[in-house]
């Protein structure tokens, strides 16, 4: 594919709100996860919750779009100068010149969640302030951002779990390609609900303990949130040389199990594979990888099987969940992010919370923060229903 | 308003048409629809009939409901038709809300004293549920996407479907479905029935597939979409244009109308607030 380039980024998580606050814990290797205080959520674990996210005020005029999800995306968007550039972006090509393009898993789900407590007794009619179309539908958080904005060109939001903010990159990409936008509004925001938090619970996926990507003791995810936004466009003749590129893309399909990965990864495989080959790239090539790490035992065995099998034992590799928390469907793009800053800043962030690594996963797993030039970084998001998508991220020199 | 010309576009969105599926409320699949989608027999109201999802194992089966049965029944269909092998199709399904019925089972839980979800009802809850089955059903491994724009659902479906095929090069499969909430929800989202889409789509550049092409797998139209500003087509009968309106997946049956009726020209299908989408049909020759 012809690289494109991510002229801004930001990202909004447990972490850190926006880019300065968020390299500054990952060089301190500070973990946002704390004790789950979350509404009235009593569950033995541990969030990784944005603070202040209920403090933003969605503008009257968007009222019916007020929601948890959409103060986070609001909230993100508002850092690192970056609805300045979307501004500017749309000024440049045209309103409807610019797509957007949202993944996630949740959307406003919370909103119809706390609705089903105030059911009318009578009627059993939902309160007349709950709005279906701004907080519960997936496309909301998409919807939302072209309203903020005020833009008309196409929008979307995927949302394949686990995987949505990573093929946002790939949708965006192909819709350029085709001539139908100049430029795309691309990222991932979900937000902590009871769905999420009860369900991985019911599958007995979530640890009690911060999480522990790759740890032999792992034993489970601990979910977080986030909002995570790049703007997307073609690379002019030019770039500085800590411009970031977006290079490759894979996706594909386990077609093994609803909530198992495949026990070989050989859908994970498949994706690094074909975003290897989409950016003409080797193995050796790759000097850093984003794993989707999640720290339940089968995820991690069959990720890091597909790791070594495609790109060797040898290559730095973290988890970024034990600091964030599980994004879900905005993992993809927070990771992506995350990769933009250790291109830009030469650091290859740790794997929190993990104390020793599981020899039986023959892989070079980071256990402390490693300051190195990185060129280009890897970064995987999997999901529920086999779904697989693998980026690759560049410097540009 | 008067509508301005349609924007021009780096790359012709071309694709042929190879198979189609169908169903709906009193449309029960794509060869009996046609009949009524071009006006040769009239149109008769009844719930939308699903069959048993055979494709699936047992255990899987007994796990899925509404838009698992829907789109495994559909996509079939269509791949069929189309006489691909759905193994090796790319899929993007697109729907506004996914399961309504599993949605609001877990919402009644959460709202209830004891909020213990099954384990099955959170894996069914996200959107790309359907994907996950038909992955399995169809043991397709390539790219699954899975998306979502409220009413602009079919519309959003259908370029994602086409930049694959145009941009990829690749024979796509395109679900798009929609199913009906219960109350409560149902006074706010009111999506009267299930009904749903699948459109097997391939480069026109790409040579014929498999084995010599037989008059049941000739390419139904060939089809090129640009986005306007006009307005979408209604669907003459009341019932069918009731039904366009209701569910986002329907706002598909303007081009189905025309696809029936084995008509060329234009047909402008409804997508987002700010645009349309104008496809225009020809034969394939």
């Amino acid at each position: 594919m012809t690289p494109l380039v991510l002229t801004h980024f930001t990202t909004t998580s447990a972490i850190g709100t926006g880019l300065a606050e968020t390299l500054r814990s990952l060089q301190a290797q500070r973990t946002g996860l704390a004790p789950c205080r979350f509404e009235t959520v009593r569950l033995d674990t541990h969030i990784g919750e944005v603070s202040g996210v209920d403090d933003e005020r969605i503008p009257a005029t968007l009222a019916a779009f007020d929601c948890r999800n959409n103060r986070l995306a609001q909230l993100g968007l508002r850092q690192d100068g970056f609805a300045t550039a979307v501004e500017e972006l749309a000024r440049r090509w045209g309103k409807r010149r610019v797509g957007v393009f949202l993944g996630t898993s949740t959307a406003g789900i919370l909103e119809t969640e706390l609705a089903y407590r105030r059911r009318d007794p009578a009627s059993g009619a939902l309160p007349g302030d709950f709005h279906y179309r701004g907080a519960h539908n997936s496309f909301s958080v998409a919807d939302f951002a072209r309203h903020y904005f005020r833009l008309e060109g196409p929008a979307v939001v995927v949302s394949s779990a686990c995987s949505s903010s990573a093929k946002v990159f790939g949708s965006a990409r192909r819709m350029m390609a085709a001539g139908l936008i100049d430029a795309a509004l691309v990222g991932g925001v979900d937000s902590l609900c009871l769905t999420t938090l009860y369900g991985f619970h019911s599958l007995q996926l979530v640890s009690p303990r911060p999480c522990r990507p790759f740890d032999p003791a792992r034993n489970g995810i601990s979910i977080g949130e986030a909002a995570a936004f790049a703007l997307v466009e073609r690379a002019p003749d030019s770039l500085d040389a800590d411009a970031v590129l977006f290079l490759g893309i894979g996706e594909s399909s386990d077609a093994y199990h609803m909530s198992s990965p495949h026990p070989e990864g050989k859908g994970a495989q498949a994706a690094m594979l074909q975003a290897l080959s989409t950016a003409g790239l080797q193995p050796a090539d790759i000097d850093y990888i984003n794993v989707h790490g999640t720290g339940t035992p089968s995820n991690d065995s069959a990720e890091a099987r597909a790791v070594a099998t495609v790109l060797g034992s040898e290559i730095p590799c973290s988890s970024t969940k034990g600091a964030t928390g599980h994004a879900l469907g905005a993992a993809g793009a927070l990771e992506a992010v995350i990769c933009g800053l250790a291109l830009q800043h030469g650091v290859m962030p740790a794997g929190l919370n993990t104390t020793a690594v599981d020899p039986s996963l023959g892989v070079n797993y980071l256990l402390e923060n490693r300051r190195q030039k990185v060129s280009r970084a890897l970064s995987n998001s999997f999901g529920f229903g086999g779904s697989n998508c693998s980026l690759i991220l560049g410097r540009a020199g | 308003m008067e509508s301005t010309p349609d924007m021009s576009l780096g790359t012709l969105l071309t694709a042929r048409v190879r198979g189609i599926g169908l169903l709906g409320p009193g449309l029960h699949d794509w060869a009996g629809a046609a009949q009524v989608l071009s006006g040769a027999v009239p149109y008769v109201p009844c719930a939308t009939v699903l069959p048993a999802p055979a494709a699936l194992p047992a255990a899987e089966r007994r796990r899925t409901g509404t838009v698992v049965k829907l789109t495994l029944a559909i996509g079939f269909e269509a791949v069929n038709h189309s006489g691909m092998n759905a193994s090796e199709l790319p899929t993007v399904f697109s729907s506004s809300g996914g399961d309504g019925n599993n949605c609001h089972e877990i919402c009644q839980t959460l709202a209830s004293e004891d909020r213990q979800i099954s384990p099955t009802r959170f894996h069914n809850s996200v959107h790309n549920a359907a994907s996950g089955y038909w992955s399995i059903a169809a043991a397709a491994t390539p790219a699954a996407n899975v998306l979502c724009a409220f009413d602009a659902s079919f519309g959003a479906g259908l370029l994602e479907a086409l930049t694959q095929v145009v941009v990829e090069q690749t024979p796509v499969l395109l679900v798009a479905y929609d199913s009906g909430y219960p109350e409560p929800l149902r006074t706010v989202r009111p999506i009267p029935d299930a009904f749903g889409v699948a459109m097997v789509l391939e480069p026109v550049t790409q040579s014929a597939t498999g084995s010599a092409l037989t008059a049941a797998v000739r390419p139904l139209a060939r089809i090129t979409a640009t986005l306007t500003d006009a307005a979408a087509e209604q669907m003459p009968d009341s019932q069918l244009e009731a039904m366009r309106v209701a569910i986002p997946a329907a706002r598909c049956l303007p081009l189905l109308r025309k696809l029936a009726r084995g008509e060329s020209g234009r047909v402008v299908i409804d997508y987002l607030e700010a645009q349309r989408i104008a496809v225009e049909v020809s034969e394939c020759r």
